[in-house]
């Protein structure tokens, strides 16, 4: 797992969450607008939190198989 | 309102609690059924990070900066995307060569230097201390409010005695319970089985304890996130929280530099590198805990702003430290025990932190800091103490209470200041000046010490003054006048405005200031030289210890040592008992039966190296070692194997250069034999032009003659018979001419026949006077021939010896004067080669012309004065001579005659052949 696939795709993982929680890709969601009655800010950086999350332990496990 | 002693009271059941778990963490290590021997106990022990400061601070963050709490979470997650890159590389490392702390990591990996173990453990002390106390003023303030003395959390008013205030006890306990399962016995491995599994059990506290309030918040107080989210939006004051930049913070550069810092320190604060790298079990745990420790933040974090909106909802702004909202919320509506438990969670943050720091801080501060003096120190005769692991357990237990009386009066002396109430990213900041080193030294083979003592040095300078300088003099412990002006009046030396930097918060600024300076330093410095022997060898022993597999590495050490002394070593340290079977085992994976039967060899030197650097770092295991093994002055092969192994770049360079060698000869070769070709073919050239020209010459008069006769049928017949005659005369010369060069041609070749038969020398140069008698006496010159009774016989060419002979005597015949010539030819034999020699009485041969005359139609004398000759008979006479494995050669003196003589030996692999 280590030289393979996974460690690239955890270091795209990386990449991409560096990307979408920093400026410029944040401030396009620093409007006032509501998600379900949510600020668009606070569900984005939630939701890319819990995707990043979700995607990095699907690598983690899927490449323990 | 909560009675104190029910406070005190459960507080202490929860640290009885806490001694449970680890004790029975303790009792299944050495039972051999290891409970954190899991990847969820591995996770939920790094969930140490969340301390007391986020516990309680983060809600704060988000009552004044709306989403600006979140970098010091999502900085972990995605650093822990890249943990089963980097850290299972520290973690590896750490395995391999025991490295038991971050100070020893970066002393190890550049040299084993104790200045920099020293180093890293001052920035560590001097950063973490701070963050120790902050701990401690949170139960106490947690405590306060309970109570209901306070309204804030971080405010003390101490009208009490020191002897009264709990924090002291609870500082005490928790030193306690450091020393009870954080030195119970010394570990080469520096594991604490107890330990981590009462982490672990906090972490789920703490969680719980959070959710709890959390829930509570949200579901009971409130109708759920969106009638808060509706709520907030409905207050003006609030509804900057839900945007970016509400408070006024600086911007994404700041939240970037946040993310980063987090990123940082999540691998760099020493109690993350104890848990994650040191107490580690087994490597595969990190693959779980890179989204199970995410997926804990997250969860943690759920619930931090409903709280803040809830909080500042209930009681307005500024009239209530938002950062006790999680306590103030409950009391408020009379949920006692709520609080109390939300209490016992910050508590559990606190608790955990501390015990972890200390350890880390204890472990490095015995190791890189005390252990080096105390070996240096010539009083304290170490080399002669019988056992020493009562005095190093003792230095760690001292380090670990002095630490936490430390961080106690560092608390009872800044109190309300902000020195301390700040000190959580300031503590991150300075352990993310580790980063450079320790990253660098992971991948890169060029640093050098002194590359990372400058490194090191110029970050830590930069954070003491951009940093801690700043947070002193914001406490009113320092002028606060150099924060305006600067120091000296130099605006653009101001703390925190750089150079005139602005636009960047202070950690910010700080951070990249800082880390400006360490990485310029480390690399700058480090490129002055290159890389010594043992820095080139740890850098490669790091860079490459997944390549390594379990192959020991290149050791300085050279035999000098018995068996005998190693042991008694490693025992004075880690106890007779565990080093007996630490060397049993090592025995008896190497076939043997006994230690007594161990060799000293380097591999088993290295061994007791790496088991004592487990109990007292690298640096010192070596000085230690050192004691007992002289390293002896390494042979040249030994140096180019470590050179070799230090670094897999130089032995390619040293293969490219040997192959470079290679290909320079080749091409010298190739030269050479192109010369050689060159010289031949204008040698062949010549050659041919001599051949041409011998040919013509008799060539044109048999023509000439043959036309005047053809041309005139009225010569008379005397003329025609005298051209008739030189015409066949020509002709034979012709024909020999021709005979000669292709005899010439096939010797040369190697393709000439040779007939070898046994022949007697003597019978054969009396053969050659026969048959040249007509030649002399045509001369009117004597030969006289010198021959001994007998010879042994000769295996060789008959007719190709007899050809040298007649050769040489017609030569002679030629040039004796007429009349009065006399030629002598002497055999004689000395048992091992024969030497004929054929001395004539004539004019000699300039000094000049004598190497020319064996070089093909190169006849001795001018061109009138040169009897008729092909020119080829020397040099074939030679080429004969020579293969047999004799020579010929020349000697004259000019107007005394000349001598030619050669030798034969008697046996010879041509004329066996």
């Amino acid at each position: 797992m280590r030289k393979g696939l996974a460690g690239q795709r955890l270091v795209a993982v990386f990449i991409a969450g560096l990307v979408l929680l920093n400026y410029p890709i944040l401030s396009l969601f620093d409007r006032p607008q509501t998600v379900f009655g949510l600020p668009l800010l606070h569900v984005y950086l939630f939701s890319v939190w819990l995707a990043l999350i979700l995607v990095v332990a699907w690598i983690a496990e899927h490449g323990a198989r | 309102m909560l009675p104190g002693w029910l406070i005190v009271g459960a507080s202490f059941a929860y640290l009885l609690l806490l001694f449970a778990v680890a004790y029975f963490g303790d009792r299944r290590a050495d039972a051999g059924r290891s409970v954190i021997d899991n990847p969820w106990v591995f996770s939920l022990s790094l969930a140490v990070y969340c301390t007391a400061w986020t516990y309680f601070g983060s809600v704060g963050r988000a009552a004044s900066g709306g989403p600006w709490f979140l970098p010091t979470y999502l900085g972990p997650t995605l650093g822990l995307t890249l943990a089963w890159l980097v850290v299972l590389k520290m973690i590896r490392i750490a395995r391999s060569y025991r490295v038991t702390s971050i100070a020893d990591f970066v002393a190890s990996r550049y040299g084993k230097s104790h200045l920099l173990g020293g180093l890293v453990t001052l920035i560590a002390v001097v950063g973490i201390v701070p963050y120790i106390a902050l701990q401690l003023k949170a139960i106490s303030s947690g405590y306060a409010l309970l109570v209901g003395e306070h309204d804030t959390l971080f405010r003390i008013e101490s009208q009490a005695g020191w002897w009264q205030d709990g924090t002291l006890y609870i500082a005490l306990a928790l030193a306690a319970f450091t020393v009870l399962f954080g030195t119970r016995h010394l570990d080469t491995t520096e594991r604490h089985e107890g330990m981590v599994a009462a982490i672990a059990f906090e972490s789920v506290v703490k969680l719980l304890a959070f959710l709890a309030v959390g829930i509570y918040v949200t579901y009971w107080l409130y109708d759920g996130f969106g009638d808060l989210y509706a709520r907030a939006s409905a207050v003006p004051e609030l509804q900057r929280l839900l945007a970016f930049d509400g408070a006024g913070r600086l911007g994404y550069g700041g939240w970037f530099a946040h993310v980063l810092l987090a990123m940082l320190s999540i691998i760099f604060l020493p109690r993350q590198f104890q848990i994650a790298v040191v107490e580690n079990v087994n490597e595969q745990h990190l693959r779980r805990a890179t989204w199970v420790f995410p997926a804990y933040l997250l969860a943690i974090n759920i619930f931090v702003i409903p709280v803040a909106i809830g909080g500042l909802l209930h009681f307005g702004s500024g009239t209530v430290d938002p950062d006790t909202f999680v306590l103030t919320l409950p009391l408020a509506h009379g949920q006692n025990a709520l609080a109390l438990l939300v209490f016992i969670g910050g508590l559990s943050a606190a608790t955990g932190m501390v015990i972890v720091e200390a350890i880390a801080l204890s472990t490095m501060v015995c190791n890189d800091l005390v252990m080096p003096m105390l070996l240096r120190s010539r009083r304290l005769d170490l080399a002669r103490e019988r056992d020493l692991t009562g005095l190093l357990l003792g230095i760690r237990r001292g380090a670990i209470v002095v630490l936490l009386l430390l961080g106690y009066l560092y608390f009872r002396l800044a109190g309300e200041a902000y020195a301390l109430v700040s000190i959580g990213l300031i503590s991150f900041a300075a352990v993310a000046q580790f980063a450079p080193v320790v990253i660098g030294g992971m991948y890169w083979r060029g640093g050098t010490r002194e590359g990372a003592l400058a490194g090191l040095l110029a970050g830590f300078a930069v954070w003491v003054y951009t940093l801690l300088l700043p947070s002193f003099a914001k406490s009113g412990w320092l002028d606060p006048g150099f924060l305006e002006h600067g120091v000296l009046g130099l605006g653009w030396l101001k703390p925190e405005q750089l150079f005139g930097l602005t636009g960047l918060d202070n950690i910010s600024h700080a951070l990249f200031w800082s880390l400006l300076a360490n990485i310029g330093c480390y690399v700058g410095v480090s490129m002055l030289r290159v890389p010594t022997g043992p820095e080139a060898t740890q850098g490669a022993l790091f860079v490459d210890v997944f390549r390594r597999g379990d192959a020991p590495p290149a050791s300085f050490w050279r035999t000098g040592a018995e068996a005998g002394e190693l042991v008694p070593l490693v025992a004075r340290f880690l106890g007779q008992r565990r080093t007996e079977e630490a060397f049993g085992a090592y025995a008896r994976s190497h076939g043997l039966q006994q230690v007594s039967e161990l060799k000293a060899d380097p591999e088993l030197v290295h061994f007791a190296e790496t088991l004592l650097a487990g109990a007292i770092g690298s640096a010192s295991a070596r000085v230690m070692v050192s004691t007992v093994v002289q390293a002896e002055p390494l042979g040249l092969g030994e140096v180019m194997d470590i050179l070799d192994e230090a670094s897999q770049v130089r032995a390619y360079s040293h293969k490219l250069e040997e192959k470079s060698r290679a290909l320079e000869a080749a091409t010298a070769e190739l030269r050479a034999a192109n010369e050689q070709l060159k010289e031949l073919d204008r040698l062949k050239d010549d050659f041919m032009s001599s051949v041409t020209h011998e040919l013509r010459t008799p060539l044109t008069s048999i023509r000439a003659l043959s036309e005047m006769m053809l041309d005139d049928p009225d010569i008379d017949v005397e003329d025609r018979q005298r051209f008739l005659g030189i015409i066949v005369s020509e002709t034979v010369r012709l024909s020999r001419l021709v005979n000669q060069v292709l005899d010439m041609a096939k010797i040369e070749s190697g393709h000439a026949e040779w007939h070898n038969t046994d022949i007697d020398l003597c019978e054969l140069v009396r053969h050659s006077g026969d048959a040249t008698l007509q030649l002399f006496r045509d001369r009117g010159a004597e030969l006289h021939l010198h021959l001994p009774e007998s010879v042994p016989t000769l295996r060789a060419d008959h007719d190709r010896l007899l050809q040298v002979m007649l050769n040489l005597l017609s030569n002679a015949a030629k040039f004796v004067p007429t009349g009065s010539g006399r030629v002598d030819v002497t055999l004689s034999c000395d048992g091992e080669r024969f030497r004929v020699a054929v001395k004539d009485n004539g004019p000699g041969i300039e000094p000049a012309q004598q190497p020319v005359v064996f070089e093909k139609f190169r006849q001795g004398g001018d061109e009138r004065s040169r009897p008729q000759g092909t020119g080829l008979g020397l040099p074939i006479s030679r080429q004969i001579v020579e293969h047999f494995g004799g020579r010929l050669w020349l000697e004259s003196v000019p107007g005394e005659g000349a001598t030619f003589s050669f030798e034969l030996p008697l046996k010879s692999a041509a004329g066996e052949g």
